[in-house]
């Protein structure tokens, strides 16, 4: 679009502000071109409000069919890319069709708005909120002006929580039990457990913890799914004999979390794993995956 | 191969030492720009370094060495950092971010030390933290050194009584549950080594592990200067628990290292208050452990123990640590099958020397010791093991050295019994060290009894032993050794006659059984004491109390009779021959004519039949003749008789010097100084005249056998013989024969030329001048002789 618009010089300049924009929290999103920007956090039921500003450039008059501002939650699969599923669209009309000639505000206002998804930056997928204000043109092409937002949703603690707790091995050659405190780990949150062993026949080298994120997009054939491992995470070091257990305190803070994400919109699902992983002398590797739920917890800090 | 072994770890270590290097310095540069993300960073990769696996433990050690001087450094910049308001949770989650396990327990042990500084937390919630944590490394050796360092860092934080970290009540046992948790699972890292890697580097991986021991000993250490480490606290749970890990680790070097470090580090006192404990765990270790070296410190260390604290001794009663000791000792024997001979006698000997130091008074418990000895040995013969032969001597040498008095140990009436254990060569060697402890301590041996337990223990010098024949012993060596039990003799001795009689009968049996090479080693001696008891009878018939005393010296010279009798069946005459004499002489002196007889005529046939060689016979006779002229006792019938025998041996001795010198000897035996019935003085001048004659006869003789005159000694010699009588005044002895002896001596022409000769006689000469000058009744008779 940009280049399609830098055939002609623009006629104005636009942008958007928020009400609360000075005091509200920003925080890092990584765009397309790889550069992190601050954008302003929201959450769902927030008013989102501010005022757009339109300034036509030196001279110049903006002739127009009407402005307006549209909310715009949006899905953009990347083997589809520039084609966004508009999953929330507000739109508040902010002028009658007219001509501008000086610097005009509009204050707009989405007084709670519904935005059950979080931004999500993925593999294959991004969520994105926007606020897309277009100064409709007839012949000369509309005007648009694009502000990304932030949307994370805080989950209350969850009334279940229940530990992880399993024994799993390789007859007569590896037997143990392992447990993690919580099947629900909030994004601050640390894991804590301990590896039993129970049986131990090969020479083991170490032990690690992974978390891996599987992303999942696209729907039955077309089921796209795609794993990374976000952390590796030493454990053990050495060969440990029967009776020994191992404790795992893994901090969560240093990663790039999410929480889990189940189902967005039928788009796409972002569940994440606990990947123990036993290797022995030969660089043999055994492993069991449990998966965890991640959730955000309303942070207690101020800023 | 192993010497590239040797280099490629060479290379290895200097090239873990250069990126080391590097990221410490790095690491000091962030910390100097105060930067803690990059001082985290650095020393995360820096401490990467130890998680090789190439380095042999004195190779690993030298880069622990490093990373520790470094982490000192870190820990410095975490404190300054939470004085700049880091928060110190935050850091101790921080470090827990590394990746990497050993990396990431380094620096958290670093922080938890801070973390406790700073009192933010109790120091045990952390402790407890960090020696949990630890437990993510499992290799042996890189979990070693992780965890000496933790216990090197939490060395001055543990919340011990009276230090700074000291929490809310039973602090201690906090304190004492980290080192325990730690000290158990470093010995499980350590004994795990063993069974690592193939089976063919057994020894080297021994030979790693001993170096290693330390850092596990170390534990013990800090757990011993604990000052909330009391009694109480050591018998209840430090004891029970390190003997714990101790016995189920199962491991021989384990085993053997942390018991003798228990017995080193703890003090003595709570080992005796906690013996059955610290002992019953003895027989339960691994059957190849030297349980015997650690025993053996043990009562060493108690012995020296009650030996400095003197008032300690009532505990050791109190807790009976002999007989738990005992008790202990035969239960490791048992458990351990085939334990050496020579380890069971050791830990014996070591028994025996500690309950010596100890309980010195309980004479039983030495005696019990040696039984419980003997119990294990019983059924194994001799001992032909060297080393163990050599440590039962100085188990049976113990009680010696400590009661300095024989005596004592002749009440161990096992003592015998264990000698029996030893070949008949030790035997003697353990008789000699007896009695040359008896003679060092001038102990008396002072009743018949005692005396019969002693030759039992010294049977191997007393009676010919049934040994392999050719197996001589070497001639000055038995000769030594006989001398000693010569010496002996004189020290058993009791101031009753009846005792001391009993004494010398009962050595007598031994003696007389004992084979005859010995005889004429100890059969003078006997003698003698037998003499000297004589000496000491009372006179007969001058009993004070009346009444029979069942010692006579008549039974004694019977007794003497016996002995001496024995002697000729050796081959010593000789001495038989003089003990008869000395024996005569003693009967002299009690008036016992007929005894006194009997030993002459003993001597007599001795002299008669024995004694062959000329020399010894010239010998003889002048005891024969010395003696006899001391006798009192004898009539005028038995003298004659003797006088006249010994005369006539006189003439007849070979050689012509010999008879002369006898028989003018024998002129003495008829004339007694204060004896006025032998005062024969005819007699006398015809001995001397015989002698002049023989003289006479050999001066001939020489002259013409070897053309040269004959001696003139034996004429200066005959002339002091005249002078001698000449001065006693017997009335046949004339001026007129005297000077014509002198005469004839001048006028020798040989005289000049012997100067021996010339000197004696002119001393004589001068001899007759001093007494003439000295006057008076004697000085009148020399006045007489004309020269």
């Amino acid at each position: 679009m940009n280049y399609l618009l830098g055939a002609f010089k623009p006629a104005c300049n636009i942008s958007v502000t928020f009400t609360d924009g000075k005091n509200r929290k920003q925080v890092p999103i990584k765009k397309d071109n790889g550069q992190t920007v601050m954008n302003p956090l929201f959450q769902s039921q927030e008013t989102i409000a501010g005022k757009v500003c339109i300034e036509p450039y030196q001279g110049k008059k903006v002739e127009h069919n009407g402005v307006k501002v549209e909310l715009l939650g949006q899905i953009e699969m990347y083997f589809d890319r520039g084609n966004f599923y508009d999953f929330t669209s507000l739109v508040r009309e902010l002028d009658v069709p007219g001509e501008i000639y000086e610097r005009k505000t509009y204050p707009f206002e989405f007084p709670s708005v519904e935005m059950p998804y979080e931004t999500y930056n993925g593999v294959n997928v991004r969520l994105r909120y926007v606020l897309k204000v277009t100064v409709t043109r007839g012949y000369a092409g509309s005007i648009v002006e694009y502000q990304d937002f932030v949307v994370r949703n805080y989950a209350p603690l969850p009334p279940i929580n229940n530990s992880i707790k399993m024994e799993v091995g390789i007859e007569d050659c590896l037997h143990i039990e392992f447990e993690y405190n919580k099947s629900k780990y909030h994004l601050k949150d640390v894991i804590l457990g301990k590896i039993y062993f129970l049986l131990v026949r090969i020479k083991i080298k170490n032990m690690d913890l992974e978390i891996r994120r599987r992303e999942s997009t696209g729907a039955g054939a077309n089921t796209h799914v795609e794993t990374e491992t976000l952390a590796k995470f030493e454990l053990m070091d050495g060969a440990p004999v029967r009776g020994e257990s191992i404790p795992v305190r893994l901090f969560l803070t240093p990663y790039d979390l999410t929480p889990t994400h189940k189902n967005i919109n039928n788009k796409f699902s972002v569940k994440y794993y606990l990947n123990l992983v036993l290797v022995d002398e030969e660089d043999r590797r055994y492993f069991k995956q449990q998966e965890i739920t991640l959730y955000r917890l309303k942070e207690e800090t101020s800023s | 191969m192993i010497a590239d072994g040797a280099e490629d770890e060479e290379k290895w270590l200097a090239a873990g030492a250069a990126a080391f290097k590097q990221n410490a310095y790095y690491m000091q540069r962030a910390i100097d720009s105060n930067n803690l993300k990059d001082a985290l960073k650095y020393s995360a990769q820096m401490l990467s370094e130890l998680r090789t696996s190439k380095l042999s433990p004195h190779k690993y050690y030298d880069l622990y060495m490093r990373a520790f001087d470094e982490l000192r450094k870190l820990e410095i910049f975490f404190m300054e950092e939470t004085r700049r308001g880091c928060s110190v949770i935050e850091l101790y989650e921080l470090v827990q971010h590394a990746g990497n396990i050993l990396p990431r327990l380094y620096l958290l042990c670093t922080a938890g030390s801070v973390y406790i500084k700073t009192k933010e937390a109790p120091a045990k919630e952390i402790l407890k933290d960090l020696v949990e944590m630890c437990r993510g490394i499992q290799h042996p050796l890189r979990g070693l050194f992780l965890r000496s360092y933790l216990a090197q860092i939490s060395r001055d934080k543990l919340p011990d009584i009276g230090s700074e970290y000291e929490g809310d009540a039973d602090t201690v046992n906090d304190a004492v549950e980290f080192v325990l948790l730690n000290f158990t699972e470093m010995n499980k890292l350590w004994v795990r080594m063993q069974h690592q890697g193939p089976a063919r580097e057994k020894e080297r991986r021994e030979k790693e592990r001993s170096e290693l021991r330390d850092l596990v000993g170390k534990n013990l250490h800090v757990l011993s200067q604990l000052e909330g480490v009391d009694l109480d606290m050591y018998r209840d749970t430090v004891l029970p628990r390190v003997l714990e890990q101790i016995v189920n680790c199962r491991d021989e070097i384990a085993q053997y290292y942390l018991m003798d470090c228990i017995i080193q580090v703890f003090p003595d006192e709570y080992h005796l208050q906690t013996l059955d404990v610290l002992l019953g765990a003895c027989p339960q270790l691994q059957p190849s452990v030297d349980i015997m070296t650690v025993l053996s410190r043990l009562m060493e260390r108690l012995s020296s123990y009650a030996a400095l604290n003197a008032e300690v001794l009532p505990y050791f009663l109190q807790v009976e640590a002999f007989s738990k000791l005992n008790n202990a000792i035969g239960k490791v024997i048992e458990a351990q099958e085939d334990m050496p001979i020579l380890s069971a006698v050791t830990l014996y000997s070591s028994l025996l020397k500690f309950t010596l130091h100890v309980h010195p008074d309980r004479l039983d418990y030495a005696d019990q010791v040696l039984g419980s000895c003997i119990k294990q040995l019983s059924g194994k013969g001799k001992i032909d093991d060297i080393r163990a032969t050599k440590e039962l001597v100085t188990l049976l040498s113990a009680p010696l050295e400590k009661y300095n008095d024989v005596v004592t140990a002749l009440k161990l009436t096992n003592y015998p019994l264990v000698m029996e254990f030893l070949d008949n060569e030790t035997k003697r060697i353990m008789a000699t060290v007896i009695i040359r402890s008896i003679m060092k301590n001038k102990t008396i041996i002072t009743t018949a009894e005692k005396v019969e337990a002693l030759l039992e223990l010294i049977k191997g010098l007393i009676n010919d032993l049934d040994e392999p024949q050719g197996l001589e012993v070497d001639e000055d060596d038995f000769e030594e050794e006989q001398n000693s039990v010569a010496r002996l003799i004189h020290m058993l001795y009791n101031d009753d006659s009846e005792e001391m009689f009993k004494i010398i009968s009962v050595l007598k049996n031994h003696f007389l059984t004992g084979g005859p090479k010995r005889l004429k080693f100890t059969v003078p001696p006997l003698v003698v004491s037998a003499l000297k008891l004589i000496r000491r009878l009372p006179v007969e018939g001058d009993n004070p109390f009346g009444k029979e005393a069942s010692v006579s010296a008549t039974k004694i010279f019977q007794f003497l009779n016996q002995i001496i009798e024995a002697l000729p069946n050796a081959p010593s005459p000789d001495l038989a021959f003089r003990l008869y004499l000395q024996c005569a002489e003693a009967a002299n002196k009690c008036d016992e004519e007929p005894i006194a007889y009997e030993f002459f005529t003993q001597a007599y046939i001795l002299y008669e039949e024995e004694i062959s060689d000329s020399k010894a016979q010239v010998t003889a006779l002048q005891l024969i003749i010395g003696t006899l002229q001391r006798m009192r006792v004898f009539g005028v019938e038995n003298r004659d008789t003797l006088t006249h025998k010994a005369t006539g041996y006189s003439a007849k001795l070979l050689k012509k010097p010999d008879q002369c010198r006898a028989v003018y000897a024998c002129s003495h035996l008829f004339w007694l100084e204060d004896h006025d019935t032998i005062q024969d003085g005819e007699r006398v001048l015809l001995c001397l005249k015989r002698a002049l004659k023989i003289a006479n006869s050999a001066q001939q003789m020489s002259g013409t056998a070897r053309g040269s005159t004959g001696s003139v000694t034996l004429f200066i010699e005959m002339l002091n013989k005249y002078l001698y009588f000449y001065e006693k005044g017997i009335p046949q002895i004339t001026v007129e024969s005297v000077e014509s002896l002198i005469q004839l001596v001048k006028n020798e022409e040989s005289l000049t030329s012997e100067p021996s000769a010339e000197s004696f006689f002119a001393s004589t000469l001068r001899f007759m001048e001093l007494k003439k000058e000295k006057g008076g009744a004697i000085g009148d008779r020399y006045e007489e002789i004309k020269l």
